[in-house]
């Protein structure tokens, strides 16, 4: 049953053994790639920890069977986004503000504020709020981290 | 000062473990459980020193999320004279740290800090000693800088003068060694960075639920569908075309599977058919609080008497005022479920865990397998926020528990609906208040009875999961915590009785989720407070300020701070001038943590829509006294974290279940809240450099309910005596007023 599967993570090609094609992408890239942004936090795309970048778009790596994604399709994990040599402007901006309590929740923060502002420039309080409505902190991180943003978004 | 060579090698070992998790393959080699000095009463248990000067702090207290992995060093970095950079942490390590008590109830920085400070400040003094010797020089006229002593031109670094070697030094924590004066510290009230941020926001820091060990497997525990249910029958023919199952193990009514993958672990564990019989143990939800009221009081705790409330409540002419409060059963939630591995070799356990509390669930695991503490090792690793006691214990037993059956180190993650299913709860809380209030409006009586579950005497140990199920050795203790803190009362009424009905039992395995017990009864006393103000038609902060102990100066200083930062519109509750469809207003809560600690005062403003009942907090004032800050940016942080994470379990939260079992096993079945949900946050920190810290991780939470609830009042007139406030109840409140 195991079998091979291509895939273009953090901008180069790998290949992994998979005993199965559905298998969401999170544990591909936890379990075969060693990855440990994308977090799992429930499995059921309720809460946003598990984001990951698949063509610039914040997905939940935890529903996505790898069947649904191509060789080509580009996959960026935190890792991916920046390094702590070369940080994204978001990543720099969650350290300057401290918005980290537990930091659990932060890679699905970052992820999709980065995707966000990707498309959204010079966004309101209100919109970045709304952005990340689906993610959700349990520390009590939010105002923090809608700061950070909102700098990541001055930047 | 003596010389110790042999401790030189438990250093080396110990060191390993600080610097890369890569050793914890090899935990047999080194397995160290006894080796090392782990008394609290010594130097040598919290502090070491290498021949490169670096420093390592062993602490029993740990970071859950909270900061303390950055504030712990830096007391230890000023006490040493040493910069940060050069100290290595190592947390929770029941081989290698000193048991300070689980890590709980604001007292890292309280507790564990200062006894880091106390060894800090005597492993100091020895060094400066010896220094003095060596550079023949008086101890008065020595220099520190960065680890390195110097006078008249000589030096002498700190690895130098015990590099490798022990202190051997006894410490007295009820009578600490003179430390630093505090107008000398440099990193101590900073807002230092925190050191883990980094990590966190690039993906490299290791998680507990990150954590691997060579030749792992991966498990899942499949749960019964009923608590109580006893398990009847299980199909392995069901999973045969999962690839890579090892072992589907079933011992009593635990029920597991151990596999080469976590995804054929995970889907093994849905798949896997079994038959479980019925059970219904639960109460009918819907009348909980008659359940609660109906449970046996196995002891009356009278926590507060003063004079004589019966007499005074039978005076003629006193009005009386009744109220009864309600708190929800609440879950920990943690954003990442709990996650354990743990290992078997040579008849020896090593469980790696994010417990709160390794030395306790050390003495668990021991009773669980029956084989002695020693041969237990229990290794602290930060998983998601906790909060409280979740279920990391759990997890750590369920994995010991597979481990042992299939003989190789097993890593159990736990699913979301294992996490809100089966963590144990925060219990339900019913209060009941009575006041009497003479002709001129004066209190002359307060009566209060808080049913509340029993706390098996001196015991914390939370039962275990896999232990109950297993039918393995396990304490069969009820422990909630200490949630009967906060139910006397800061204010001076002339006749004064608290009292805890403490029950029996209580539908859920209890713990406790942060500021257990000091919350709800803040809850429901500040509350009442306020409606007693308002039967005095008297403003909430002067009817409060006129009846605090008046030598309580600093209690009397953060509700005045708290009222000045809100611009507290000083008038009686509530506001009479508003007929709009939303109606705003400003509530006032004060509490003495403990009555022995942190104060907080709080102001919430809200917004209240008549139609939907919808409760709006728009902002949030804190006043904050802890004495001595040692990092005010993380004590923000720790704020933020109180007032968002309990306006979330006071507005939303409320665990759902049925006859049989939880049935709230999601974020969709229990909400918490969201960003557009989060008000403004304004502080004033009041900084004591002069005075000892004390905690801050929990005591911010306790004002909030309340808060919220006399804001409520103020808005709309109506009194909210039931968490969570949801719509429906605040709109029924609305009719039941009107």
């Amino acid at each position: 049953m195991a079998q091979r599967k291509s895939l273009n993570v953090n901008g180069k090609s790998v290949q992994i053994t998979i005993d199965d094609p559905d298998m969401p992408l999170l544990y591909a890239l936890r379990d075969n790639l060693a990855l440990h942004g994308p977090r799992f936090g429930c499995g059921l795309e309720q809460c946003g920890a598990c984001t990951v970048h698949v063509d610039g778009k914040a997905v939940r790596s935890c529903v996505t069977p790898l069947s649904s994604l191509t060789a080509q399709q580009k996959v960026v994990t935190l890792e991916g986004l920046g390094t702590p040599q070369r940080l994204h402007p978001v990543q720099r901006a969650f350290i300057e503000e401290q918005a980290v309590q537990c930091g659990y929740c932060i890679n699905g923060m970052i992820m999709e504020s980065a995707a966000f502002l990707a498309r959204t420039k010079n966004p309101t309080e209100a919109q970045v709020k709304d952005a990340l409505a689906n993610n959700l902190c349990r520390c009590g991180t939010h105002a923090r981290i809608v700061k950070a943003v909102m700098r990541a978004a001055g930047a | 000062m003596t010389i110790h060579a042999s401790r030189r090698d438990v250093l080396k070992r110990g060191g390993a473990l600080v610097v890369s998790f890569s050793f914890a393959g090899a935990s047999g080699e080194t397995f160290a459980q006894g080796a090392k000095p782990l008394a609290i009463t010594e130097v040598d248990s919290f502090l070491a020193i290498d021949a490169r000067g670096v420093v390592t702090v062993y602490s029993g207290k740990v970071d859950l999320g909270t900061g303390v992995a950055t504030a712990l060093p830096q007391i230890v970095a000023d006490e040493l004279d040493v910069p940060l950079n050069r100290i290595k942490l190592v947390q929770g390590d029941t081989a290698l740290t000193p048991d300070q008590g689980t890590t709980w109830g604001s007292l890292s920085i309280q507790v564990g800090g200062m006894q880091l400070r106390n060894a800090a400040a005597t492993a100091r003094a020895a060094l400066l000693e010896e220094a003095a010797k060596r550079l023949s020089a008086k101890t008065e006229d020595l220099r520190v800088v960065d680890g390195v002593v110097s006078a008249g031109g000589k030096r002498v670094s700190y690895g130098e003068l015990i590099g490798g070697k022990s202190f051997a030094l006894k410490l007295d924590h009820a009578k600490p060694a003179a430390g630093k004066d505090p107008k000398d510290y440099k990193v101590v009230g900073k807002p230092v960075p925190r050191v883990d941020i980094p990590d966190k926001v690039t993906g490299r820091f290791i998680y507990m639920q990150d954590f691997r060990v060579p030749g792992m497997l991966h498990g899942r525990v499949v749960r019964p569908p009923a608590i109580g249910a006893t398990l009847e029958s299980v199909d392995e023919a069901s999973i045969k075309n999962v690839a890579g199952v090892v072992k589907v193990v079933r011992q009593g009514n635990f029920l597991g599977v151990v596999a080469e993958s976590e995804w054929g672990a995970i889907k093994a564990a849905q798949r896997l058919k079994a038959s479980w019989s019925k059970s219904q143990m639960l109460p009918d939800a819907a009348k909980l609080w008659d359940e609660v009221r109906a449970t046996k009081v196995v002891k009356d705790e009278v926590t507060s008497n003063v004079g004589n409330t019966a007499e005074a409540v039978s005076q003629a002419g006193a009005k009386t005022l009744n109220a009864t409060y309600d708190f929800a059963i609440h879950t920990h939630g943690s954003i990442g479920p709990s996650c354990a591995v743990a290992e078997f070799k040579d008849g020896k356990l090593t469980s790696w865990s994010a417990s709160q509390a390794t030395h306790n669930l050390r003495k668990q695991l021991a009773t669980m397998f029956g084989i002695p503490a020693d041969n237990v090792r229990c290794i602290y690793i930060e998983g998601s926020g906790c909060y409280g006691r979740n279920g990391h214990e759990d997890a750590a037993a369920d994995a010991a528990l597979l481990a042992k059956a299939v003989g190789r180190p097993v890593r159990v993650q736990w699913s979301r609906a294992d996490e809100h299913g089966w963590d144990p709860k925060g219990p339900p809380t019913l209060v009941d208040l009575r006041a009497a209030m003479d002709g001129a409006n004066v209190i002359t009586a307060w009566e209060s009875e808080f049913f509340i579950p029993q706390q098996t005497a001196g015991s914390f140990l939370v039962p275990l999961v896999a232990a109950t199920l297993a039918g393995m050795p396990a304490a069969d203790d009820i422990a909630p915590g200490n949630i009967f803190q906060n139910s006397a009362i800061p204010y001076k009424f002339a006749n004064i009785k608290t009292i805890c009905r403490r029950l029996a039992s209580t539908p859920f395995r209890p713990s406790w989720i942060r500021t257990p017990g000091r919350m709800q009864n803040t809850y429901a006393n500040e509350c009442f407070v306020d409606e007693l103000a308002a039967a005095a038609n008297a403003d909430p902060v002067e009817f409060r300020l006129k009846h605090l102990d008046p030598n309580d100066k600093r209690g009397i200083e953060v509700l005045n701070r708290a009222a000045a930062l809100a611009k507290w519109d000083k008038r009686p509750s509530p506001r009479r001038d508003q007929r709009g469809e939303v109606a705003t207003g400003r509530g006032v809560a004060y509490c003495k943590y403990e009555l022995t600690r942190t104060y907080i005062a709080a102001v919430a403003e809200v917004e209240v829509k008549r139609s939907t009942g919808d409760i709006r907090v728009t902002k949030f004032y804190l006043a904050h006294d802890c004495g001595q800050i040692i990092n005010p940016d993380g004590l923000r942080n720790q704020l933020d974290g109180n007032v968002i994470q309990t306006l979330s379990r006071t507005l939303i939260e409320e665990l759902k279940y049925d006859r049989s079992a939880v049935t709230s096993l999601d974020w969709a079945s229990y909400p918490i809240l969201r960003f557009p949900q989060i008000p403004e946050l304004v502080y004033d920190l009041i900084d004591r450099p002069n005075e000892r810290p004390w905690g801050a991780g929990e005591p911010a939470a306790a004002v909030v309910p309340s808060a919220i609830s006399n804001a409520v009042f103020d808005a709309i007139g109506v009194r909210l005596r039931s968490v969570p406030y949801t719509p429906d109840k605040v709109t029924a409140a609305m009719k039941g007023a009107a």
